[in-house]
């Protein structure tokens, strides 16, 4: 089966989304040959990582190329420690090594490894330093000097701790844990139904592709012009996990609900806009990857997305053959470009009508809702499109928002068991004899509603069927203990 | 019905959720002809049940009505009965999401316990991944496997009844991912690495004691294991709620004309002021810890 089969191969190669890690840093790339990445301060080329092990370990070396780095033998022991530090005075004279002997040793090419072991012995106070003090010293110019990076697969993990630490802002600072909370809560599994609206660069959507594994289907609700997946693309899915994902546009639910929904319906003016933005000769691809630094407005991700659907619906269009043109004058650059422009919005309408079906039905799975907007009335009416006994759950940065929204639906009916909550997650640092917490983190994780939906027709279900049926006279059958 | 792929008729065989409001609800096994007792009378499951849509309101003899909701890992988690004392969803989230759990996953825990979190992985992995579980206790194993055959899930789990401290988990190399929830995780960390596949994969114990944490970390430490972290995660559920805050009475202006449009009229004077707002309630008692999780990845290169 092609879905059970793990997401690439198990060596990097070309063209794979990776996620670079030093210490507790990450960053999402793609691996291009002769491209230069900037990560933590420093430039990389990755080509190199070309044809090794996933989870492998570089050093960074002279030119940013990488290394693979040989597992190393923890180091023996320090031999000599102090053991409190009473005779030890912060003269700022305890470094022999000034910064311009530093820098030299750096200009050298020196390895980073070589430096640390010179600052040990160029520092007066190093031995009366207690153990504890001497290995955290280590660590501290170990972390400056050895630049370490490991290469790992993306995965919800990974990518989800990623956003939150780097542009918590994008995914409306949904924490790690509670995105995790909803994906249990919104019992996500293969061979489900899932409806998802999110404002959350797609990293919602790809948690939840990744839950299903290929199997069964996802229809993703967008605002404005087209969904934003920045983060969905940094999963690196296998083609096959994008036939079972549909869009449909936020704007058309009522219609879809009121039964005034066609999907002849041309684009709304938004969507030509960007169309007509995309259009532009040559748009330098945004990419939301190695951009994580810059702040870029939605309109300016959703055309990203456009770009890329049109580079794959231009490469899909290169085998097709070009009719002639009866205009003479006509470029025939501009020609084959309105044929790709129609077939992509062909395209696009032909999903849109696939995933307006789908909804129709009426017989999702789930919901999960996170995104920036108020969640009431988009529960309101996305509920509709639910299976009876069926888990939903909202996603929102305030309590406030959601406190309104369980209010109103219980007023309205056909959901039960309705819960408001959020966690706190709490790391620690275990060490022998310093163990203790890390840092508590509280509030800015988000909170999360859930419950499940039940049938609203009281009636027909309410009436006993009359029909004669095996059940037994009602009378109590004494069960006997067992001594045991 | 199966745990794994929902359904949407009630069928004989089941086992289904009757659900009673507020938060009090019961799991029930479906069969032709017998009968469940509820404070609002009793539900015969020919008549009542078999046949009809999951998620419907079902109405009992004495007149009052419950709902029959479709079994998913969370319900069970509310719902089972209790061998062990066992792990919530808000732990489990964390579990499955810390270890990389997907489609296709194949994943070692020892003790299956009460079964809980067996159920949510066996969910979230299916249908191409499988679950190994060790339970030493020969009761709790052979009860967990009758659960997992009721539930139609039996073909995603294999149970074994063996002590995972001295043989292990019984498989060797084939696992993405280790879960251990035992009294001493330290004593059978090497078995999670030679359950481990060749190229790694994560791994995952919870103990309720720091000095359980404190040697299961160095165990890690001295077997290979990398990215070692520990944390934990607390629940925290409100109950929303509709708060009234009386006004305080602090005399009336005497005779000093107040602006025009303030709220001391004649009115507010004999209706006894009260402010209104919604709140989020902290219920007065919850759970403040409940164990340490401790991950960790093994890593050949």
């Amino acid at each position: 089966m092609e879905a059970s089969a793990p997401v690439g191969g198990q060596l990097i190669s070309e063209g794979d989304y990776v996620v670079l890690k030093r210490e507790e840093v990450f960053k999402a790339v793609q691996v291009q040959r002769r491209k230069k990445v900037i990560f933590e301060k420093q430039w990389i080329y990755l080509d190199n990582a070309i044809g090794k092990n996933y989870g492998t370990t570089f050093e960074i070396s002279a030119g940013g190329n990488l290394q693979q780095k040989k597992k190393e033998i923890t180091a023996a022991e320090p031999k000599e420690a102090g053991a409190d530090n009473r005779n030890i005075i912060d003269d700022g004279k305890s470094q022999k090594l000034t910064r311009d002997d530093i820098e030299a040793l750096k200009e050298k090419g020196i390895k980073g490894q070589e430096i640390v072991q010179q600052l040990i012995e160029n520092s007066t106070t190093f031995r009366d330093k207690t153990e504890f003090a001497q290995a955290k010293y280590i660590k501290k110019k170990k972390k400056k000097y050895e630049a370490v990076i490991t290469i790992l697969r993306p995965s919800t993990r990974i990518l989800s701790m990623m956003y939150y630490a780097r542009e918590p802002g994008k995914i409306c600072q949904l924490r790690y844990d509670t995105l995790a909370q909803m994906l249990t809560l919104g019992n996500i599994h293969a061979n489900s139904k899932i409806i998802v609206m999110e404002t959350c660069a797609g990293l919602v959507l790809g948690a939840i592709m990744e839950r299903m594994g290929g199997f069964g289907s996802v229809i993703q609700l967008y605002p404005g012009g087209g969904p934003v997946r920045a983060a969905t693309d940094c999963f690196g899915f296998q083609q096959s996990f994008y036939k079972a994902l549909y869009e449909f546009p936020l704007n058309k639910i009522q219609s879809l609900v009121s039964g005034t929904f066609s999907s002849r319906t041309a684009h709304s003016d938004q969507e030509l806009a960007l169309d007509e933005e995309s259009n532009g000769s040559v748009i330098e691809k945004q990419d939301p990857v190695t951009d994580m630094d810059e702040e870029s407005s939605p309109a300016t991700e959703s055309e990203a997305m456009m770009d890329i659907n049109q580079k794959e619906t231009q490469e899909g269009a290169e085998g097709s053959e070009v009719p002639l043109g009866h205009d003479k004058g006509q470029n025939p650059d501009k020609k084959l470009f309105a044929i790709e422009k129609k077939r992509k919005q062909d395209e696009r309408r032909r999903k849109e009508s696939e995933a307006a079906s789908l909804l129709q039905d009426r017989n999702a799975d789930g919901l999960i809702i996170a995104s920036r907007f108020h969640p009431t009335p988009m529960l309101l009416s996305l509920l509709e499109f639910v299976a009876p006994s069926r888990p939903f759950v909202v996603y929102c940065q305030y309590r406030e928002p959601l406190l309104e929204c369980y209010t109103k639906l219980r007023e309205n009916g056909g959901v039960i068991n309705m819960k408001l909550s959020e966690t706190w997650l709490r790391n620690y640092q275990v060490l022998p004899d310093r163990s203790h917490p890390k840092l508590i983190m509280s509030g800015g994780g988000g909170f999360i509603l859930h419950g499940i939906t039940v049938s609203r027709d009281s009636s027909a279900s309410n009436i006993r069927s009359r029909e004669k049926s095996e059940e037994p006279a009602p009378k109590k059958i004494k069960v006997e203990e067992s001594g045991s | 019905m199966s745990f794994v792929e929902y359904r949407e008729l009630i069928q004989d065989g089941d086992t289904a959720i009757v659900f009673l409001g507020h938060d009090s609800m019961f799991p029930v096994a479906i069969k032709h002809g017998s009968q469940t007792q509820t404070k609002y009378g009793v539900i015969r499951h020919s008549a009542d049940l078999i046949g009809k849509r999951y998620g419907s309101k079902v109405t009992c003899s004495k007149g009052g009505w419950v709902y029959i909701l479709y079994p998913t890992p969370e319900l069970w988690t509310m719902n089972l009965p209790h061998r062990t004392q066992i792990l919530y969803s808000a732990d489990i989230s964390i579990i499955t999401m810390m270890l990389e759990l997907k489609p296709g996953s194949v994943v070692c825990e020892s003790g299956t316990g009460s079964g809980s979190l067996s159920h949510a992985i066996i969910r979230t992995v299916a249908p191409t991944g499988h679950l190994y579980t060790v339970e030493f206790h020969q009761q709790r194993a052979e009860k967990a496997a009758e659960e997992f055959r009721q539930h139609k899930v039996d073909h995603l789990v294999t149970v074994k009844n063996q002590d995972v401290c001295k043989n292990g988990f019984g498989v060797s190399h084939v696992a993405d991912a280790v879960f251990l929830d035992i009294p001493s995780p330290w004593e059978a960390i090497g078995h999670a690495k030679c359950a481990l596949k060749v190229e790694g994969g994560r791994v995952c114990s919870f103990s309720p004691c720091i000095e359980q944490v404190q040697r299961t970390c160095l165990s890690l430490e001295e077997h290979g294991f990398t990215e070692i972290n520990t944390l934990e995660i607390l629940l925290r559920v409100y109950d929303v709620r509709t708060v009234s805050l009386p006004v305080p009475d602090l005399g009336r202006p005497g005779d000093e004309k107040s602006a025009a449009g303030s709220d001391s009229s004649e009115l507010s004077k004999q209706t006894s002021a009260c402010e209104l707002y919604k709140s989020g309630v902290p219920p007065r008692e919850t759970v403040g810890h409940t164990g340490y999780l401790t991950f960790a990845t093994l890593s050949l290169f």
